[in-house]
């Protein structure tokens, strides 16, 4: 295929962006796109359908990023070449970006699978301009309703775009997830349910964060028959029988190790299979599975799953280990809706050494511009370890209203500190950790960015452009 | 302790009844109810809190405060005939007679007197306020600062708004605004007014919450639910180191 001169220079114009953007120190993560979409609308779609096994596309609230990297990771093991938004950028934009950036100058998209993670707005443009063979959907939490309005609207607009899919491509569900798996009703294309049978985690209560006990079909209220968190669960609808489907890809078994991960079993159309994963948090638990699912779609190999996922580790932001020097310990973990944070807080609070704390609250466009989500997540469950945090800090635009949340959470109005610029946020508390303690820095998405590149001046992170 | 002991032996407590806590629960409600709670609690008032949903009985003269949450369109059509035939009614008789009560969002428009959706249906409220809302074509969101004259000549009220119905008041002084706009949209975007308040009964588009960031507006919440059951409410003052600077925070940002 001959690309047209007007690919062409939307293309070259983009990877010049791109170099330019790099070379002055940003990420440039969205505009190469902008600028090339603006000459070209068609390039997305052009160079898409030039993958040879076609795109998996990740969307849902919480674990796009890590469940596309994950199965990026397990991918590239089975020796597939990629194309890839690893930054995260899953906007329209973001995502043309890392197709310029993987096409030669001649216009050619070399590598076998795109993995695309995308925002679940953008699911509809998205789905339209690169048919893929498969959308994985994680879960639903309400995040950034000042943009998307309400969580139902969000659903139904993911719903409507996974109808006009081709026939033959496949959606992989979340079965846990109520909202998540009534997606699968009455929808007419092939579905892969994957879930957790084993009830070593989780409980019989449901948590302040579940986003519905009310049955989206019918509107009475579900039966649960075990939580792990939200409203993901082992659910169904005694009034019109909507259930949790069975998922063909289960986890049967689990053992969490704290920070240093976890292992657990499960059965796939494959056949059976042992993961270790040294990523620590339940939500990482589901996140592999999610890519299991994917990856047991491209018919994998079981080692290439468990070599993929076992050299697997985090990083932008997502438990992220930083290197502070020895016998200290950095994390940074993005938080950015209640479910999510709550968490990120089970999975620190298992830590029982002495730790700091920063939270840095932004309310920038990429953030959400409404903050009101911290007061759903349960900063309250931080009271029962108040006594081994050494320094608790806030900073970033909405700091102080962090602040705030935290001193009605019960912490000591006293022993809470706000500093106004991330800057000096983070190099004050870096300096301050002391040796065996632990420093917790949860950022919203935008002073995530700030912290990396902070992180990254005081040789801290590499850039996070080039992991 | 409250400033004026209102009886030396009796220990001082406040009931709040949080209306249909598992269907309207949208961004940050509950932190109202932590405010109220915290800030009873630090006074060594005892706080106690109830909740009623679909199908629940209420007994009203055992409440002291009322607080509604916002929904989805979706959840408050599933609670409407119960809210209707059920709580509603009791619940307009105590506020006639003094219960305050904060509504929020969808929580306010349901105590209004109509809600006309896009393609003209009435939905009837409670009439609590002379209020009705109308279905808007976009939604007005965003930050909102406005003046509170209620709590004082500069008292300001700040907090975020998230609502597509645009809610008119009507002409009568029974319900008045609640707060007069300085940034953001408020009631519809058109007449600075923003919230209702009738007796000790308000609605709000603000969410935030509003009360943490808002101290005095709590305060006044929990004196006029003392001085209905005590007779007094005269509150002991709290520091509000953070609630002041949070407040101020989205203050400066307006000004």
């Amino acid at each position: 295929m001959f690309p047209s001169p007007r690919l062409l220079t939307a293309l070259w114009l983009g990877k010049v962006a791109i170099t330019v953007n790099r070379h002055i120190g940003h990420g440039g993560t969205s505009l190469p796109g902008m600028v090339g979409r603006k000459i070209a609308p068609q390039m997305l779609s052009s160079l898409a359908s030039q993958l040879k096994k076609g795109a998996i596309v990740v969307t849902g609230t919480n674990g796009k990023t890590t469940t596309s990297k994950m199965l990026a990771a397990i991918m590239e093991k089975a020796g597939l070449t990629l194309t890839h938004n690893r930054a995260g950028a899953n906007l329209i934009s973001g995502i043309t970006t890392a197709f310029i950036q993987s096409a030669s100058v001649g216009g050619q998209i070399g590598s076998d699978l795109g993995i695309i993670e995308v925002d679940e707005a953008t699911v509809p443009s998205l789905t339209e301009e690169v048919k893929p063979r498969a959308v994985v959907v994680t879960n639903f939490f309400r995040d950034q309703l000042d943009r998307f309005g309400e969580l139902d609207k969000t659903v139904e607009l993911v719903k409507k775009s996974l109808q006009k899919l081709p026939p033959q491509s496949l959606i992989i569900l979340n079965a846990d997830d109520p909202l998540v798996a009534s997606l699968g009703v009455k929808h007419r294309g092939p579905i892969l349910y994957y879930g957790i049978e084993s009830r070593s985690y989780g409980n019989k209560d449901m948590s302040q964060s579940a986003e519905t006990r009310f049955c989206r079909l019918c509107g009475k209220p579900l039966q649960y028959e075990w939580y792990y968190f939200g409203q993901l669960g082992h659910y169904h609808c005694p009034h019109c029988g909507f259930q949790r489907p069975k998922p063909q890809v289960r986890i049967t078994d689990i053992e969490l190790k704290g920070e240093e991960g976890s292992s657990f079993s499960l059965e796939t159309p494959q056949g059976l299979l042992s993961i270790t994963l040294s990523t620590p948090g339940f939500y990482n638990i589901y996140n592999a599975l999610a890519a299991i699912a994917a990856a047991s779609h491209m018919k994998t190999t079981q080692s290439s799953m468990q070599m993929g996922l076992e050299g697997y580790r985090t990083n932008f932001g997502r438990m992220e280990r930083l290197d502070i020097g020895a016998e200290r310990k950095a994390f940074l973990a993005l938080i950015k809706n209640p479910t999510g944070c709550d968490e990120v807080i089970r999975t620190l609070r298992q830590n029982e050494g002495p730790k700091r704390l920063l939270i840095m609250i932004q309310d920038n466009a990429a953030d959400g511009r409404d903050i009101s989500w911290l007061w759903d997540a349960d900063f309250e469950s931080l009271e029962q370890i108040a006594p081994q945090l050494q320094s608790i800090a806030t900073s970033g635009l909405r700091g102080e209203d962090m602040a705030l949340r935290l001193s009605y959470a019960g912490l000591p109005a006293q022993k809470i500190q706000f500093i106004a610029s991330i800057d000096e946020a983070i190099a004050s508390t870096i300096e301050a950790t002391g040796p065996g303690e632990t420093l917790y820095i949860l950022p919203t998405y935008t002073a995530l960015l700030a912290a990396k590149t902070t992180l990254t001046r005081l040789g801290y992170s590499p850039k996070y452009w080039e992991e | 302790m409250i400033a004026t002991p209102l009886t030396t032996e009796k220990k001082v407590s406040l009931q709040l009844l949080h209306l249909y806590p598992d269907l309207l629960n949208l961004y940050g409600d509950r932190g109202n109810i932590i405010a109220l709670s915290r800030r009873c609690q630090w006074r060594h008032i005892e706080f106690t809190i109830v909740q009623a949903s679909l199908g629940d009985k209420v007994d009203f003269s055992t409440i002291d405060i009322v607080f509604m949450g916002g929904g989805s369109d979706r959840e408050q059509t599933l609670l409407f005939q119960d809210f209707k035939a059920y709580k509603g009614p009791a619940l307009v008789e105590a506020t006639e007679e003094g219960l305050p009560l904060l509504a929020v969002c969808g929580g306010y428009q349901l105590l209004g007197k109509y809600y006309k959706t896009q393609e003209g249906d009435e939905m009837p409220g409670l009439g609590l306020f002379d209020a009705w809302t109308e279905a808007g074509k976009n939604r007005l969101i965003g930050n909102v600062v406005a003046r509170i004259p209620l709590l004082g000549p500069n008292i300001t009220l700040v907090g975020f708004e998230n609502h597509s119905g645009k809610t008119y008041l009507g002409s009568s002084e029974t319900t008045v605004p609640l707060a007069q706009i300085i940034a953001g949209h408020g009631n519809n975007g058109q007449d600075k007014g923003e919230g209702a308040i009738y007796k000790n009964a308000v609605g709000t588009y603000l969410h935030g919450p509003i009360l943490p960031k808002n101290p005095a507006f709590a305060d006044w919440l929990l004196t006029k639910a003392l001085e209905r059951k005590y007779g007094k409410g005269q509150l002991e003052p709290l520091p509000d180191l953070w609630e002041q600077k949070a407040h101020q925070s989205v203050v400066k940002r307006f000004s």
